[in-house]
């Protein structure tokens, strides 16, 4: 690991200041950048350890009935503090769906949006990698390519982005409180992460030195707990990164659809936000086929990148399986177990 | 070579270090501090085979920067008996024969110990597989673990009855 400056700011500003200048990278839970350093995929000058920070763990309700979430709060801490469980089930649910119970307990609300594809091309240095090395190329494409993106590739990048926590984050409208020299400002979680383009080093909207301070639920997202579910299909029950997942939340009312959000995740370089399927819900009958035909919508524009053909079918029946489940209503211990094909789910067929 | 101070409680004892900022927890547990209990498995975070409770929490030691952690408190292996008496995760463990080599043993103990106080299992088996699945055995020797998992869980419940009472 390459030698580096250590400074730990005592006040938001001072970490700011000190993050300024280019090699730096902030370090909180350390889980993904410790990492990134060892496998020699990021090599920064300085690192400023945020950790101390004051006010950036706290869990807030905000006068509007939104909800703020420091930065700093540690995922684990977040999924089981028990009153946002019950307003947020579907993010819980992801929380505790996403890596291991050691990771959560150091992992941070503020990292998860800010850890890199898992692609393994990005983490092999011998790899060309545009989004590792811009203008190298992509060894993913052509590659071993059956996990990678279905939606919003390009031929510059077909990486998925890892987070659990991100999906129902985004189908929730959460905002980003980003903090940098010119002060505060807030972007919706949808906009925060881009697509690849031709820019695929650039993985999110944040300038350098730019501090992420918290993260925002608005209020009407608590509407939608007695609906609301996340579904994760991964090549073992426990400890994987997403294949596919998918997170639903509905509000149904006489057998029909008053409310619905949905996204994806494992499909694309940003969690992602299924609008016109949320559209193709609304109004329709709370039943099976209005469920198939809102994924045939979200899937509408899927593509493969590679051997990934059997995401899209994959990903079309997550849907319709979460759907089912979150018509079924949330269940009473939020957060449920993580999804197994060997898991039953109310509601759901096991040949659906 | 960058430098720092360093405080920190292991198993209850207080040392004041200098460190490089490179080093992992982990390192500084084995190289620096001598207890070799805590293993080096896949040093990324995968295997759990660095778990240890810092602040009474279980995370990998490999992926924590000793300088980011100044003035925590530390629990390893080593500090989980009292003397000769064996703590009940470590009696039980033996009992249901939960022991996996002594690679992978140490991690999966710390990260009972860990499960345990988080309180979100209880007595559910799949709970406690989902729980323990950040410590993986390439031996895949997790037969046992559940049912030892099981009976400490008991053993505390009525030590700490008792203590109530």
């Amino acid at each position: 690991m390459r030698d580096f400056d250590f400074v730990r700011p005592a006040t938001i500003s001072e970490a700011i200041a000190a993050a300024a200048g280019p090699g730096s990278a902030y370090l909180a839970g350390g889980t993904n950048l410790l990492d990134l350093m060892k496998g020699g995929i990021t090599a920064p000058e300085r690192i400023v350890d945020i950790t101390r920070l004051p006010e950036l763990n706290r869990i807030e309700t905000l006068d509007d009935g939104g909800l703020r979430i420091g930065a700093l709060v540690r995922n684990a801490d977040l999924a089981h503090d028990p009153a946002f469980a019950k307003a947020y089930p579907a993010v819980a649910e992801a929380l505790l769906s996403g890596a291991s119970a050691q990771l959560r307990n150091a992992a941070t609300v503020g990292g998860n949006l800010l850890q890199r594809t898992r692609c393994s091309y990005f983490y092999d240095t011998a790899s060309a990698c545009n989004r590792r090395e811009p203008g190298s190329g992509c060894s993913a494409l052509g590659g071993e390519n059956r996990l990678h993106a279905i939606l919003g590739w390009s031929d510059a990048c077909i990486a998925t982005h890892p987070s659990d926590f991100c999906v129902p984050l985004v189908a929730l409208d959460a905002v980003v409180e980003i903090e940098g020299k010119q002060g505060r400002r807030h972007v919706t979680l949808e906009e925060f992460h881009r697509l690849p383009g031709d820019t695929p080093q650039r993985e999110t909207v944040l300038e350098p030195g730019e501090l992420i301070v918290a993260v925002r639920l608005p209020a009407e997202a608590a509407s939608f707990a007695a609906h609301a579910r996340y579904l994760k299909v991964r090549e073992r029950t426990s400890y994987a990164f997403a294949v596919v997942s998918a997170a639903v939340a509905l509000v149904v009312d006489g057998g029909k659809i008053r409310g619905a959000r949905l996204a994806l995740g494992g499909v694309a370089a940003k969690p992602w936000r299924a609008r016109s399927a949320e559209a193709a819900l609304l109004g329709a009958d709370a039943d099976e086929a209005s469920f198939v035909r809102a994924a045939d919508v979200a899937l509408a524009d899927a593509s493969p990148s590679g051997d990934n053909a059997f995401k899209i079918e994959l990903a079309r029946r997550i849907v319709v399986r979460a759907l089912i489940s979150a018509k079924a209503g949330t269940p009473e211990r939020i957060p449920a177990l993580p999804a197994s094909p060997f898991s039953s789910i109310p509601g759901v067929r096991h040949d659906a | 070579m960058t430098t720092l101070p360093l405080s920190l409680t292991v198993n209850g004892h207080h040392h004041e270090l200098e460190v490089d900022t490179r080093v992992t927890l982990l390192d500084l547990l084995r190289e620096r501090l001598e207890l070799t209990g805590t293993k080096k498995g896949c040093d990324r975070g995968q295997c759990g085979a660095c778990t240890v409770l810092v602040d009474g929490k279980r995370i990998n030691s490999c992926l924590a920067l000793a300088v980011s952690h100044d003035g925590a408190e530390v629990l390893t292996i080593e500090g989980v008996a009292h003397g000769e008496e064996l703590h009940p995760v470590q009696a039980a463990f033996i009992a249901h024969d939960g022991f996996q080599c002594g690679f992978c043993t140490p991690g999966q103990i710390m990260s009972t110990l860990g499960l345990i106080a988080e309180g979100q299992a209880g007595a559910d088996p799949e709970r406690i597989r989902e729980g323990l699945s950040g410590n993986i055995c390439r031996c895949a020797a997790y037969g046992g673990i559940v049912e030892a998992v099981l009976e400490a869980q008991q053993q505390l419940a009525r030590t700490d009855r008792r203590t109530a009472a």
